[in-house]
């Protein structure tokens, strides 16, 4: 198991109904772990065109996920 | 060179790009990007913007680095309003100067059209009809459902 933590924007973050969170997790990419936060948040499931970004950076789906790593979810974007 | 792109909460004034203008530089292009009444059939009364702001200046410089090694343009400037706007407000503000004009639009359009693309900003939209909306959201939903 490992810590990571998450975060959320727009329409993620109304869905969880947070900015953050820590979590243990066994996840072993944003893949995994996106799977995982559909169960505890059944609301994703309808919003899976999803970017991510790991430890500041846009990063694939299949990145190999470390303890103590930040992921972020961004829902599909819209600036300008 | 001038590289720098910025992120608000404030009203953007237009007048904040012209510390670009030099005499070495005989075009001069400004964009702005305006909150407007409708979009998709529906009348919008205002707009809010997410960003993630860390992400967003370093993805936005490196879009304005991008330009000036592309089209030889000499300044490049770009700022993007976050939190709740107005009709009318400036959305986003892109400022290039360059010798000549052919460099100064092409690099302008580069910018705008890579900030749009590249950077994580969120819009929504608070309608007529007292609904609100997360822009591109609705499409997201409709694929993931399938």
């Amino acid at each position: 198991m490992k810590q990571v933590k998450i975060g959320y924007f727009a329409i993620y973050r109304e869905i969880t109904g947070c900015r953050q969170q820590q979590l243990q997790t066994a996840a072993e990419s944003p893949e995994d772990l996106f799977t995982e936060l559909m169960t505890i948040y059944p609301g994703l499931q309808r919003y899976r065109q999803a970017m991510v970004a790991v430890n500041e950076e846009m990063a694939d789906w299949g990145t190999a996920l470390a303890d103590g790593d930040e992921v972020l979810f961004f829902p599909p974007i819209a600036g300008g | 060179m001038t590289v720098s792109f910025e992120i608000t909460d404030r009203p953007i004034d237009r007048a904040i790009g012209q510390h670009l203008a030099d005499q070495a530089s005989g075009a001069f292009v400004a964009f702005e990007g305006r909150v407007r009444n409708r979009n998709d059939g529906r009348e919008v009364l205002r707009l809010e913007y997410e960003i993630y702001r860390p992400l967003a200046v370093k993805e936005g410089n490196r879009i304005l680095a991008e330009a000036i090694q592309r089209y030889s343009v000499r300044r490049v400037y770009g700022i993007h309003r976050s939190g709740l706007l107005e009709l009318g407000d400036i959305a986003v503000l892109i400022v290039v100067s360059a010798p000549y004009r052919d460099e100064a639009f092409e690099a302008c359009r580069y910018i705008i059209d890579e900030v749009k693309r590249r950077l994580p900003i969120w819009k929504k939209e608070y309608y007529a009809d007292g609904e609100a909306g997360w822009v591109n959201c609705q499409r997201c939903s409709q694929a993931g459902s399938n």
